[in-house]
């Protein structure tokens, strides 16, 4: 009953309660870059989880055997590996989507989830575990991902997956596309609002001051 | 445990034993995927000469489409056809010193450097057989990238029936433009060549103006990219001029002449050997 309930936590805490991108802020360049529209969004977020699971998985497997002083590169040359293998498998069954995605297939090596996973996570606990843990932010990340995607193209394009739903003024319609929101800073907006949703909701996750801010500073006394 | 695993030896045998078994994983997801990449490549591609024809539709059978299409390889020095192997590489070709030439500066304008000796050329013909679009590669540098395109013309060697690029990198919203529809509707219709035979297309800073006499050689250059707007108008006209598929061209326009001439004007024909 408690290995469950843990299974759970691991599982689904990412999502909400300790979500790699809205609490632990890491893995925000390919949140900002890949999710002006939901295909290619859909993709990177089932890349990454994938790479996240699957490195945590083999890293925890011969996690006695890694001498520490070479932990860092050894996590990494499996990293990289899971990751040229997926960027791959993309090239071959949805080319057109890798063409998109372009480098940031290859940026997955550099995104802190993955190597914080492993390093913080794997490194200390079984394989199966860790690949829980693995899957667990993978869709944590995703979660964020899905939610700018569908924000970001429905705003954007006015369509969905590609299929349009709000028809455009080009097109006849109604809807005017707020072209901003296909561009990169449009991502950084929209997750300083969930960050704000989600700590307004669980006030836990509101970090305390790192320092108390000075009642009525005078310009004059900064010098 | 700690120290045990932090000797030399072990560490020097942790880090070879990772290294293998990733090598071999990579190599074997390298050599098993290669040939669906291939065709997706390939495939990728022909939807690129398709679309620069203007014969591509959303969701069609690509492979279809494709056998109306010819791959011809064309000596660009004397414009004649010749033979070569089906997996002859135009990009891969003009890397190899013998295969290529080495462009001079003054030439060279748009900036290629190694020029491959044969180039691939690509013949679209309609229901009849009759040849309805040239579809020639181009390319050259921009601002940042090199860009990598087709040209498609009409049979008459002379109007141009499409753009497109397929590869490149220039600015997004500036340079990048290249890729925007308006922008290449702009180019079918207009044509290569003057009255004179000399080659007048170009792309001009800003708009054309729509009532000057060289107005179907000129296409409006793309606001705020100049030099992407220079670098488009130099592959242009580098590829279509003597260095280029000039020679082609003419021996084009030559057949098409030999051709024509006894159906079309049998009687001055006649006229001439009685004269």
């Amino acid at each position: 009953m408690a290995e469950q309930g843990k299974t759970k936590e691991l599982l689904f805490g990412p999502i909400f309660d300790n979500n790699p991108i809205a609490l632990q802020i890491i893995g925000i360049c390919s949140a900002l870059a890949v999710t002006s529209n939901l295909n290619t969004t859909v993709t990177m977020c089932i890349a990454l989880t994938l790479v996240t699971a699957f490195s945590n998985f083999f890293v925890s497997t011969i996690r006695n055997q890694i001498p520490s002083s070479i932990r860092i590169i050894v996590q990494m040359t499996i990293i990289a590996s899971l990751v040229i293998v997926v960027d791959q498998f993309l090239r071959a069954y949805a080319y057109s989507i890798s063409k998109q995605l372009s480098v940031f297939v290859g940026l997955i090596i550099t995104n802190c989830i993955v190597m914080g996973r492993a390093e913080a996570f794997a490194m200390k606990s079984p394989p199966i575990p860790s690949f829980i843990d693995g899957v667990g932010n993978g869709l944590g990340y995703s979660f964020i991902l899905l939610v700018l995607g569908f924000a970001r193209e429905l705003i954007g394009a006015g369509s969905l997956f590609g299929v349009p739903i709000l028809t455009k003024v080009t097109d006849g319609g109604w809807y005017i596309p707020n072209g901003m929101m296909l561009l990169p800073p449009s991502a950084f907006f929209l997750i300083g609002f969930i960050i704000w949703g989600i700590r307004a909701a669980k006030k836990g996750q509101v970090e305390k001051d790192t320092f108390a801010m000075a009642p009525n500073t005078r310009t004059s006394e900064a010098f | 445990m700690s120290a045990k695993n932090d000797s030399v030896l072990k560490t020097f045998t942790v880090a070879l034993l990772v290294c293998l078994v990733c090598a071999v994983v990579v190599a074997t997801a390298a050599v098993m995927l290669r040939p669906v990449q291939e065709i997706n490549k390939l495939l990728d591609k022909q939807v690129n000469i398709l679309m620069a024809a203007g014969l591509y539709s959303e969701g069609m059978d690509v492979a279809q489409a494709f056998e109306s299409i010819d791959r011809r390889f064309v000596d660009l020095e004397s414009g004649e056809y010749v033979d070569m192997p089906e997996s002859y590489d135009q990009r891969r070709a003009a890397k190899d010193p013998e295969a290529s030439v080495r462009l001079d500066g003054k030439v060279d304008i748009a900036s290629i450097r190694n020029q491959a000796k044969v180039a691939e050329v690509y013949l679209a013909k309609d229901e009849d057989g009759e040849l309805s679009k040239i579809i020639l590669p181009i390319h050259g540098y921009g601002l940042w990238s090199t860009l990598y395109g087709f040209l498609a013309l009409q049979p008459d060697a002379n109007t141009i029936a499409g753009l497109g690029f397929y590869e490149h990198a220039e600015t997004p919203g500036l340079g990048g433009e290249v890729d925007n529809p308006k922008w290449k509707g702009l180019w079918p219709g207009k044509t290569l060549f003057n009255e004179e035979g000399e080659l007048a297309i170009a792309v001009v800073k800003g708009t054309v103006d729509s009532g000057a006499p060289d107005a179907q050689h000129k296409v409006d250059g793309l606001a705020g990219a100049t030099l992407t707007t220079n670098g488009v108008n130099n592959l242009v006209r580098f590829w279509m001029g003597e260095n280029g598929f000039g020679p082609y061209l003419d021996s084009l326009n030559a057949q098409a002449a030999a051709e024509q001439m006894p159906v079309e004007e049998p009687v001055e024909d006649e006229e001439v050997s009685n004269g």
